[in-house]
Formats: structure tokens, sequence, C-alpha cells
């Protein structure tokens, strides 16, 4: 019975999540915003399904192969998300018009696709690292 | 109980489903359709977890997790594409 509630409360709050991350992918500003609600709240909504999963059968081979999709999400989503979001400001994606920071404005060169070291750090002189 | 819930979760998964489909279809870059089909494979992995509860067939478990993996590979070649081939937008 509470094993019940528990599973029934993981995959509503997990499907919540989930829709809030889709919120924010349809009502966000620009990519890096959109890409911030997707992979945080996406992976949480995903994992607590999986925990309901996990809770509702309650047996080693589901709470086996629940454990290792969460550990794939939470594993590959920043990686996705990095990688998307480099991809997507060397494109030349425009930011939010408020966004106050953009400490790689400047910095990247188009021609040899590498990013140089800001003057103001003590970087070695080789740290113009490989964009 | 569960039933409920199980509704419930169906509901809030395709209305997810249908918003990140909208963000897919108007994009405007090709990033943000990236982004937004990775939101629609976590959303599908979602789904298949739900559908396992109700179905009560755990090896459906399996298509979740090779959906995730391949999801993260598809992200991974999109951007890499973007990056080496793709087109400027701001050019």
């Amino acid at each position: 019975m509470i094993i019940e509630w528990l599973t029934g409360f993981t995959i509503v709050v997990g499907s919540g999540f989930m829709l809030v991350a889709a919120l924010g992918v349809l009502r966000m500003p620009d990519l890096l915003t959109r890409m911030h609600a997707t992979t945080k709240a996406g992976v949480l909504g995903a994992g607590l399904i999986m925990i309901g999963v996990a809770l509702h059968f309650a047996s080693g081979p589901v709470l086996a192969k629940a454990v290792a999709i969460i550990a794939f999400l939470i594993l590959t989503a920043p990686v996705a998300a990095h990688v998307i979001g480099r991809a997507g400001y060397f494109m030349g994606l425009s930011l939010w018009e408020k966004t106050t920071v953009d400490e790689l404005k400047g910095r990247y060169d188009e021609a040899t696709h590498t990013l140089t070291s800001p003057p103001d750090t003590d970087t070695p002189p080789d740290g113009q690292g490989r964009a | 109980m569960l039933h409920y819930a199980i509704i419930v979760s169906y509901l809030l998964l395709s209305l997810a489903l249908v918003l990140g489909f909208i963000r897919l279809v108007r994009g405007p870059s090709l990033a943000d359709r990236v982004v937004a089909l990775e939101l629609l494979a976590s959303l599908t992995v979602g789904f298949i977890g739900v559908s396992v509860i109700y179905s009560g067939r755990a090896p459906f478990l399996d298509v979740a997790m090779v959906l995730a993996l391949t999801a993260f590979l598809a992200a991974v070649a999109f951007a890499r594409y973007l990056e080496k081939g793709g087109q400027r937008s701001d050019h």
C-alpha cells in the first residue's frame, strides 16, 4: 500500500518535472537558457520515474536496470548539454538581449577555431586552448 | 490509487511531448531543434517507464536504456556536425 503511494507519487512528480522542462524549452528566450531547463528538469523527471519503476517491481533485475538508466542519464546529459551549447556558441547564435556576462566575447577566432586566453590572468604562454 | 497516478502521468507527459514538439518545429536554429529532440528522447524514456508500470512488463526497460544512450550519441553527433560543418547563423 505504501509502496503503491510512493510509486504514484514519484511518477506524478517526475512527469511534472518533465512538463516543467518542456515548458522551459518552449518559453525560454535563447539556446542556453533552454538547455538549462531541459537538461536538469528532464533528467530529474526521468530519474524519478525510474525510481518509481524500481519501487513498483521491487526486484533485483528491475532495480539494476533502473539504476543503470539513471546512471546513463546523469552521465550523458551534462556532456550532451556541453557539446550542444559549445556548438551553438561557435555557430554564432545570439544570446538573450538581457544577458549580462559573455566571458568568451571577442576571444573566439573564427578562422582558426581557437579561443584565446584572457590577457589579465596568469595562464602559461601556451594557454591557448584549442576551442 | 496507482491507476490514477498513471493516468495523470500519461497526461502530463503527453502535454510535455506536445510542448517539446512545438519547439522542435519552431526552431529557430538547428541547435534549438537538437535540444528539443533531446528533450523528446528524455520524455520518451519517462513515457516508457510509466508504460512499464502500467503494463507490468519489466523487459521494456531495456528499450528505455537503449533510447537514453542513442539519444546521447545523436546529440553528440549533431553537435559535431554543427561545429564542423553547419551554417553559421550570424552571417
